[in-house]
């Protein structure tokens, strides 16, 4: 376990390290950062302060390892246009975010293990049969669409649910479900075909030849076995989330990382987009390698080796 | 369990006696498939539809009459209704349904240009890495996991930002991005073909790897790759919507379907089919080619060869 | 003879297939006395296994089981309701299976696994539980049982779970236990153990142990009574050593010949075949099953089905018309005249 556990860990750590290089090199793509910065038809005079404020005219590796090692220092940068410390403004930001994310996914699971579970039980039954259907249908709708229509009906015509802002609880309903729905089918389904194959293997056999009681067979045997892939995949589902939540986070103008995204990305604030897409990449991989730590955990033949 | 095979074997003796032919049992498992004709047959339409636009377009698909603005379609009541404008016009009066047939174009393009680039990239490193192994095999698992852990839709607005935006910006960006599930298919599925015997057959005969990857690894994963090549078309297809929907994918007057949306959100309280009819188109499209690709799984799935 | 602990008479099992209906075991009888073990032979695909599973209630979903009697002790099992079956199973009655590497849940402990069997059906304590645990694993010779309660499957080889599973069975205290070819996985040094095992135990604890196997010389070294299968029927049951010194089977005598006789069988000599290959059970057989593969077949066993009738006392029974003739050597004479 610990020697995998280290593995894993390197690995991880190098990934961050690949992302960093990437995020890095993401504002020499439109070629002359300056010129960006400065925008069309700025003054030859302007474009070079730029340059030297920015630091651009230093070799690239010395501006990447500047930054790397201010990075791990916490230092991001600073805003173009907030004008404030970058590190500063995403942590504020973050926890929303981070919110959001937790209560889809938690919509997303509550509603699709029970499901993937009463599917396994009865295969090919009319509930079996309809779920799949909704899991088809709901897996083609583009999610900005889908929040819109969940606006329309909850929030304009039956008035059920505030549309936008985060002043209570019930804010948070609408962008769970519109952030979380995506992700149901998959969770079904690989809670569906977990539980098929455990439910027919021989130590659910056995659980029954001992006459245990069929909820007792069902939890206890069968469904600690068949969860333990869908744990992985909730973490890699929680990561998609967060990348995911610009869209969701713009239009219910949730003030989270996603819609500090999008403002930067309009007004092309260029330190601020590369540390949002690292710090990101950087939660993502934490969650993975968490998920791979709980998931080695679950299955006692990983952790007790 | 010696018991199942005997179940099975029972089936077998019964079965050999009514087994229908080889065709039969092709056309069974094709037409048997509702989802996939239902699939099919939508896709075939839209596509249809997106070729013959400039032909069936009642309109101009960019000309506007501010006169005309805003007129609903066909099933409103509103006086305002005409069959000159089917599906009505938006808040610049432009013929709904002309933009939607044009727009039909844009996402089909760059749903299957975008899937042709992120298909070749995936495939070619997850075939090396199925292959090959080892090192090799390493090294683009971390590829594929680095590329996992950046966010797709953030990185693609922020390189499309940076670059400035245009249709084949959209489709690099995308095809660039969504390979990993081309990859991460095709590697297992080459893992798989590799351990065969008739692999190690022509390993053993001195055929070179250029040689066995092309005459006996591709046919036999080629399955897998239609099926992966639908549903990364369909994702591409709903990216490029969000990213036009956030302004930063195709860019105005050019119709596409999440940026009709996106015009129209503002109007949506008051004219809610502007954001309807563009969202089921979306919802169609993205259904049917789900469909066609669960469909060619479940047609092409080993249990269901003989 | 003691009390008598299992009676099956006539049960069936019907499983719905894509070409019609499936009668894996059809006309199946033959009972366990306490103290008894009694094998049930039959090469695979007759049926046996299915039977096991058919007396636990434990068949697939699809199977649909029928039968005359079919009688623990004095309960009868036919038309149970689950739940009532549920406290039956595992508590009087346990099943030993034929995949000790997959038998046991991947995620729980050894000690979990063998204390839930007897948290379920007595009013015991987790500490007595746990006592109960320990002393059986040391019963069914597992070494250092306290640290093996706290293992995994995993770590656990083959010959070692199926230790664990017959602990596991003998945890209420059963009346009965259903072996289903307990030994087939395992490694041939290993199968004697364990057999040596289940002899031993089924002594000590008096229990009636139903033996599911093809292995004709573990039924010879520890059987009591042998029920042979042919395509699921029983064709010949009877005290073991009538059966082997005089079957009155023809398909019997055929198994028989296949295996070699220490002090019987020369040296060089060619070890007998059933030639031809069982029917398929799809759809109704209303006549002698093994008619299409016996040596000695005549028109009067395919014009009707063949009961399971009794052959001269002491419980044997046959179903063969022809048990007489058989008896009296007639496939020998059949077979010098091919």
């Amino acid at each position: 376990m610990l020697a995998y556990s280290l593995k894993r860990l390197g690995v991880a750590l190098l990934v961050a390290l690949t992302v960093s290089l990437i995020t890095f090199s993401m504002i020499y793509i439109s070629g002359d950062p300056a010129l960006a910065i400065a925008g069309e038809g700025a003054r030859q005079q302007d474009v070079e302060n730029i340059r030297r404020f920015y630091g651009f005219d230093r070799p690239i590796y010395v501006q990447y390892l500047d930054w790397l090692w201010s990075a791990l220092h916490g230092d991001l940068g600073r805003s173009y246009n907030l004008r404030q410390p970058v590190a500063d403004v995403i942590f504020q930001r973050l926890p929303t975010t981070m919110l959001l994310g937790a209560c889809a996914i938690t919509f997303a699971l509550v509603l699709a293990i029970p499901l993937g579970v009463l599917a396994a039980v009865k295969p090919n039954s009319i509930f079996d049969r309809v779920s799949l259907t909704l899991a088809v249908i709901g897996q083609a709708m583009p999610s900005f669409w889908f929040a819109l229509t969940l606006i329309l009906w909850f929030g304009v015509y039956w008035r059920l649910l505030p549309i936008t802002g985060q002043d209570s609880w019930w804010n948070f309903v609408m962008p769970s479900i519109a952030l979380g729905y995506y992700v149901t089918p998959a969770v079904m389904r690989l809670t569906r075909a977990g539980m098929l194959e455990v439910l027919s293997s021989d130590y659910i056999r056995t659980a029954r030849a001992k006459g245990l009681k069929p909820m007792r067979v069902l939890f206890k045997h069968a469904l600690r076995n068949a969860i333990i892939p869908v744990v992985a995949l909730a973490a890699v589902q929680f990561g998609f989330m967060l990348g995911g939540s610009i869209v969701i986070e713009t239009i219910f103008q949730i003030n989270g990382l996603g819609y500090l995204a999008w403002e930067s990305i309009q007004r092309k604030d260029l330190p601020m987009m590369q540390a949002i897409v690292l710090v990101l990449s950087i939660i993502y991989v934490l969650i993975t390698f968490l998920a791979d730590m709980l998931n080695a955990f679950l299955d006692p033949r990983i952790r007790v080796a | 369990m010696a018991e199942t095979g005997v179940v099975r074997a029972g089936m077998m003796t019964a079965e050999e006696i009514l087994a229908p032919s080889p065709g039969a049992r092709l056309r069974k498992r094709i037409f048997g498939h509702f989802g996939l004709m239902l699939g099919g047959g939508v896709l075939l339409l839209i596509i249809l539809m997106a070729l013959l636009a400039g032909v069936l377009s009642p309109h101009d698909p960019y000309d506007q009459q501010l006169a005309r603005k805003l007129i609903p379609p066909f099933w409103h009541t509103s006086p305002k209704v005409t069959w000159d404008h089917v599906l009505g016009t938006d808040h610049l009066g432009r013929d709904y349904l002309s933009r939607l047939l044009h727009g039909a174009q844009v996402s089909l393009i760059i749903g299957f240009a975008a899937m042709v680039i992120s298909g070749v990239i995936g495939t070619v490193i997850g075939v090396l890495a199925g292959y090959f192994g080892g090192r090799v095999d390493m090294a683009v698992n971390f590829i594929i996991t680095t590329r996992l852990s950046m966010p797709v839709v953030l990185v693609a607005l922020a390189v499309v930002s940076i670059v400035g935006s245009s249709l084949t910006v959209v489709i690099w960006v995308l095809g660039l991005l969504i390979w990993d599930r081309f990859a991460v298919v095709m590697r297992s599925a080459t893992q798989q073909v590799r351990s065969l015997e008739f692999v190690t057959a022509a390993e053993a005969v001195g055929c070179s790897p250029a040689r066995i990857l092309l005459t006996e690894i591709a046919p036999n994963v080629m399955n897998h790759l239609i099926v992966v090549a639908t549903l990364e078309m369909a994702h591409a297809i709903l990216l490029e919507a969000a990213l036009s929907f956030l302004g930063l994918g195709v860019q105005p007057p050019t119709p596409s379907w999440g940026l009709m949306i996106s015009e129209a959100k503002g109007l949506m309280y008051f004219d809610p089919w502007l954001i309807s009819i563009p969202g089921v188109a979306l919802f169609l499209l993205v259904l049917s080619i789900n469909l066609v690709g669960d469909g060619l799984r479940d047609v092409s799935a080993p249990e269901n060869r003989s | 003879m003691g009390e008598r602990v299992l009676t099956v008479e006539d049960l069936r099992v019907d499983i719905p297939v894509a070409a019609g209906m499936l009668h894996p075991v059809q006309g199946v009888t033959f009972h366990v006395d306490r103290g008894e073990t009694v094998c049930i032979v039959g090469e695979s695909g007759c049926g046996k296994s299915l039977t096991a599973l058919a007396i636990m209630d434990l068949l697939p979903r699809s199977a649909k089981r029928t039968a005359m009697r079919l009688e623990l002790q004095d309960q009868t099992l036919d038309g149970v309701a689950e739940a009532r079956m549920a406290d039956i199973r595992g508590n009087r009655m346990a099943m030993i299976f034929q995949e000790p590497m997959t038998s046991l849940n991947p995620a729980y402990t050894i000690g979990n696994q063998l204390e839930e069997a007897i948290l379920r059906h007595k009013p015991v304590s987790r500490k007595d539980a746990r006592k109960r645990a320990v002393h059986l694993l040391g019963r069914v010779g597992i070494t250092a049982a306290e640290q093996r309660l706290r293992q995994y499957p995993h770590q656990l080889s083959g010959g070692l779970r199926q230790r664990v599973m017959i602990a596991m069975a003998l945890m209420c205290g059963p009346a009965l236990i259903v072996a289903d070819e307990p030994t087939t996985a395992l490694d041939v040094t290993i199968q004697a153990q364990i057999l040596h095992l289940l002899a031993e135990l089924q002594r000590e604890f008096h229990m009636g142990l139903v033996l599911i196997t093809h292995d004709l010389g573990i039924v010879a070294r520890i059987a009591t009574r042998v029920v042979v299968m042919y395509a699921g029927e029983v064709v010949e049951t009877g005290p073991v050593d009538e059966i082997f010194r005089a079957p009155r089977h023809p398909y019997t005598q055929g198994l028989l010949a296949c295996i070699p006789v220490p002090g019987k069988t020369r040296r060089g000599e060619r070890l007998g075949v059933i030639p031809g290959m069982v029917p398929s059970l799809v759809g109704e057989m209303p006549y002698c099953h093994f008619a299409s593969r016996c040596p000695i077949v005549i028109d009067e066993c395919r014009a009707a089905p063949v009961p399971l009738t009794s052959e001269g006392g002491r419980g044997r029974r046959v179903r063969c018309i022809r048990a007489a003739d058989v008896a009296a050597g007639a496939l020998q004479a059949a077979g010098t005249a091919a």
